[in-house]
């Protein structure tokens, strides 16, 4: 399974729908990588409104996805987390502290040009 | 009572999702869904990385109070070698963030754990939701 990466612009679009496994996870992080090098995008958004459970293992992939495009240049921003999932976070003792997040794909995307333009 | 071998990465989200499944039609909260599937999901995740393979047991009870989903995680593998450092936040022999068994416990209601060499490690968690109910007493 391939989690689809959509080019708008300067950014790249990724809605995660699925039930996320540990290989899907993986193969996401490396996709989403050479997206960005191919295409020079300089903003991600991560939208997880459809994600019902991230657990240790998806949240450290999606923390070091960030922190890795960061290193190519590209800003990420996580939108649309759950309220269960933020209890679930939190209760497992994942911040995220270094994450930009925001509440949905509007909101993320406002964000990303905020910084981006600072 | 439903027993799920671990066996492989997809064994975890169906056992996660089989968890959420029973979680649901007992009634619990979407956030208590969450938190029992992020905790099975840990615990399947501890089997397959840690042991190679083992069992998640999920099943329901219910009293005149109260309903729970207990959750039991066995294995056959090495144990754990120091279980007071592998409760502790932060530790990691896996090179995870070590946020797993501890945060189960935080998780859950109730947590249980034994783990030796000869035995493998048994991880045994519960999840409570009370039960409105109207007076049992009758005259």
């Amino acid at each position: 399974m391939r989690i689809p990466i959509l080019k708008l612009h300067n950014y790249l679009l990724i809605s995660i729908q699925i039930d996320l496994d540990d290989q899907t996870a993986i193969q996401f992080q490396e996709d989403l990588l050479n997206k960005i090098h191919q295409s020079g995008a300089t903003g991600v958004v991560i939208d997880l409104t459809s994600v019902d459970i991230i657990d240790s293992f998806i949240a450290k992939v999606l923390g070091d996805v960030v922190t890795m495009s960061d290193l190519m240049g590209a800003k990420v921003v996580l939108t649309g987390i759950q309220p269960a999932v933020a209890v679930t976070l939190i209760d497992l003792g994942i911040h995220l502290n270094e994450v930009t997040t925001a509440l949905d794909l509007e909101q993320g995307l406002i964000k990303l040009r905020q910084e981006l333009e600072e | 009572m439903s027993e799920l071998q671990i066996r492989s990465e997809k064994d975890i989200v169906t056992s996660r999702s089989q968890g959420r499944k029973l979680a649901a039609e007992l009634g619990f909260s979407a956030v208590e869904q969450a938190r029992i599937t992020a905790a099975i999901s840990e615990l399947a995740r501890n089997i397959y990385k840690y042991a190679g393979s083992g069992t998640i047991c999920i099943h329901s009870e219910q009293d005149i109070r109260r309903i729970g989903i207990f959750i039991t995680a066995k294995d056959d593998g090495p144990g754990i070698e120091n279980l007071q450092e592998a409760l502790q936040d932060g530790y990691t022999t896996g090179g995870g963030l070590g946020r797993g068994l501890p945060g189960v416990k935080r998780l859950m209601d109730n947590f249980d754990i034994t783990s030796s060499p000869q035995e493998g490690t048994c991880v045994k968690v519960a999840k409570y939701r009370i039960v409105k109910t109207t007076s049992v007493f009758r005259i």
